[in-house]
């Protein structure tokens, strides 16, 4: 990609002035997002380490660290680091399965031709807006009568409720904007309808697949009613759940430090694997073939 | 192989090799339908079980009322009561009907004021992302850290910055009581949604501009088209179908908000109360039946939303599925 930048890079220095500035523009503009999307984050992290006794302070640098905060996280009955395996177990099952089922519903609805297509879209898009609190009561009815309450399951198929349809919806725009002449041209070439899927959709619909799994893993790991409804046992909470259950070791009205502290420790998996997923898409952008 | 047999003269000429599928129209149509089904089936399947039993059970749901009730002649009844529509009617009359109209209000409220502050920043979000080439993976993970946050956890981070001795006030100046019940409540709460959410448009959008071809905008720029033209003529068109489904879930997914309010201000507090708030609220009370009936009325009024929605703006996102359609079809006649 810089590749293809650099010549229109040398030729702005005929224009000194206004280049200049069209240059420093773009930094601005990432000063100004990331000082808005960071900001109250970063006030999360300096009240998660502050001391306890210091916590109502408004410095933007604590006084004194701490890991005061932290140790209570983990302290105590709060069984955490079991709270951040379920919320692992749950979430990557979710996203694993969703993507597996849905890649293959998208790939049929922007790509093959049947009758009453526009009748499963909407199907689909429809359950999208069913409201959860409408799906949750009758559901938890259904877990306790088969004796999945406390149980993986019982968390994993109500997500699927959610984060199935917006993995199909997103990947069958995507798939719709990718050229349909290259699949045409493999089954010319003679490729079956599936080869033609595995060797020329699937790399070319890589970056939107991995933006999409992103997307539905954050919405898994970040699910919340259902974990807390169908789950009575410390064990099996996750970790959202976990945190809103914390209470104060010095006795507060509410341990806002401890609190803050295990969101940190919460968002910390997510930027790994938004790490990790941002290479691929970086990758599979350059390599595309897209362009 | 058995369909090269099949394959006419006058079809294109290709190996035989993994040739399976028939040039004829009709033998497509047909394989394709199948298939089709075959792709379709478990999705269809798992939504079934998840949402659509669900929803139907809800609905038998509002229709009785649970618990210990006087009959009519004044006998503790226990268990399930069939009562028709006397939940729906209840919700609309008298106080409850106020509770229900105020959170009918908040929730629209809510709905257009975030949405549409979102589809901004998140639009001007993704087209700084998309100019900046140093620095951009740092923007784009620290794009994500709002979103990552789950939103119980920035419900209790912004309650944290909107305490009355918080930073929030610190900043300002001023002595707002951010988290009491009043209109600074209704701020607080747009303030941390959009905060959290338009991240999302954000990454969507910027997904859709990396699809557009850089070419495109050359052929502009020699045509004379300045940025503004650039972006009203080729950028917003080309990521439209991105942006309406980016915009759609979020109408979808503000119009039954209730996380962030709760924990941020609290249940019961009339300036903030949800529909779905509203109904979690009877729940939690073990008024199955009552709860089932907001819940059934919310679900319909988002019904109402969305087929307005996909009628006046999307109903170029399935014209776009027929139209690619048509052009196989045309395609395939012409080759056949």
């Amino acid at each position: 990609m810089t590749a293809v930048r650099a010549p229109r890079a040398a030729a702005r220095p005929a224009k000194p002035w206004p280049a200049r500035l069209r240059g420093a523009l773009p930094y601005a503009g990432i000063a100004l997002v990331a000082l808005y999307c960071l900001a109250p984050f970063y006030w999360m992290v300096i009240s998660a380490f502050r001391r306890p006794q210091d916590q109502f302070d408004n410095t933007p640098v604590p006084v004194r660290w701490s890991v005061e905060n932290f140790t209570a996280v983990f302290g105590g009955n709060n069984d955490f680091g079991r709270a951040l395996l379920n919320s692992l177990i749950v979430a990557g099952t979710t996203t694993v399965l969703t993507l597996v089922i849905g890649v293959f519903t998208a790939y049929a609805l922007a790509r093959l031709n049947f009758p009453f297509k526009n009748a499963v879209l909407g199907i689909i898009i429809a359950t999208t807006m069913f409201p959860g609190i409408s799906q949750l009561i009758p559901l938890l009815k259904l877990f306790t009568d088969i004796g999945w309450i406390n149980t993986y399951q019982a968390m994993i198929l109500p997500s699927l409720g959610f984060a199935l349809p917006l993995t199909v919806w997103m990947l069958t725009t995507f798939f719709r904007q990718l050229p349909f002449e290259l699949e045409q041209a493999a089954m010319v070439d003679g490729c079956t309808r599936g080869q033609a899927f595995r060797k020329i959709i699937v790399p070319l619909a890589a970056p939107g697949v991995f933006t999409t799994a992103i997307i539905t893993f954050i919405a898994a790991w970040n699910e919340f009613v259902i974990a807390l409804s169908v789950v009575n046992e410390q064990q099996m909470q996750t970790a959202t759940v976990a945190i809103s259950k914390f209470t104060g070791i010095s006795g507060h009205d509410q341990p806002f430090g401890t609190q803050m502290a295990a969101g940190v420790i919460v968002t910390v998996p997510l930027v790994i694997v938004v790490l990790i997923f941002q290479r691929r898409i970086v990758a599979g952008l350059a390599a595309g073939g897209v362009k | 192989m058995a369909t090269t047999v099949k394959n006419r003269p006058d079809a294109v000429p290709r190996p035989a090799a993994g040739a399976r599928r028939g040039r004829r129209p009709k033998g497509d149509a047909q394989s394709s339908r199948r298939l089709a089904a075959v792709l379709l089936s478990p999705t269809l399947l798992v939504l079934a079980l998840v949402v659509g039993y669900p929803v139907i059970a809800g609905f038998r749901e509002s229709l009785y009322s649970r618990g210990q009730q006087l009959d009519a002649d004044g006998f503790v009844v226990e268990g399930e009561r069939f009562v028709g529509l006397d939940n729906y009617t209840a919700v609309f009359s008298g106080d409850r009907g106020d509770a229900f109209w105020n959170a009918f209000y908040n929730t629209t409220f809510f709905t257009v004021t975030t949405v549409a502050l979102e589809t901004v920043i998140g639009v001007v979000m993704a087209l700084i992302m998309h100019q900046a080439f140093r620095g951009r993976a740092f923007v784009r993970a620290s794009i994500l850290v709002p979103w990552a946050i789950p939103t119980a956890i920035s419900g209790l981070l912004w309650r944290w910055i909107f305490q009355h001795d918080g930073v929030a006030n610190a900043v300002l100046r001023q002595q707002v009581l951010w988290t009491a019940d009043g209109l600074e409540s209704k701020i607080a709460v747009i303030i941390a949604e959009v905060w959290k959410t338009s991240p999302f448009i954000g990454l969507l959008v910027l997904a859709g501009l990396q699809m557009i071809p850089r070419e495109v905008y050359e052929a502009a720029r020699v045509d004379g088209a300045g940025p503004l033209q650039r972006f009203w003529r080729i950028t917003l068109p080309l990521v439209k179908p991105t942006l309406l489904v980016a915009v759609l879930f979020r109408m979808l997914d503000a119009l039954r908000m209730f996380d962030l309010p709760a924990v941020l201000i609290g249940v019961n507090k009339d300036s903030v109360e949800t529909l779905t708030m509203l109904s979690w609220f009877e729940a939690n009370n073990v008024r199955y039946g009552s709860a089932a009936a907001y819940a059934t009325i919310l679900f319909v009024y988002i019904a109402v939303i969305a087929y307005l929605f996909v009628r006046l703006l999307g109903a170029d996102i399935i014209g776009q599925a027929k139209q690619t359609g048509k052009q196989r079809q045309t395609r395939k006649k012409a080759k056949a």
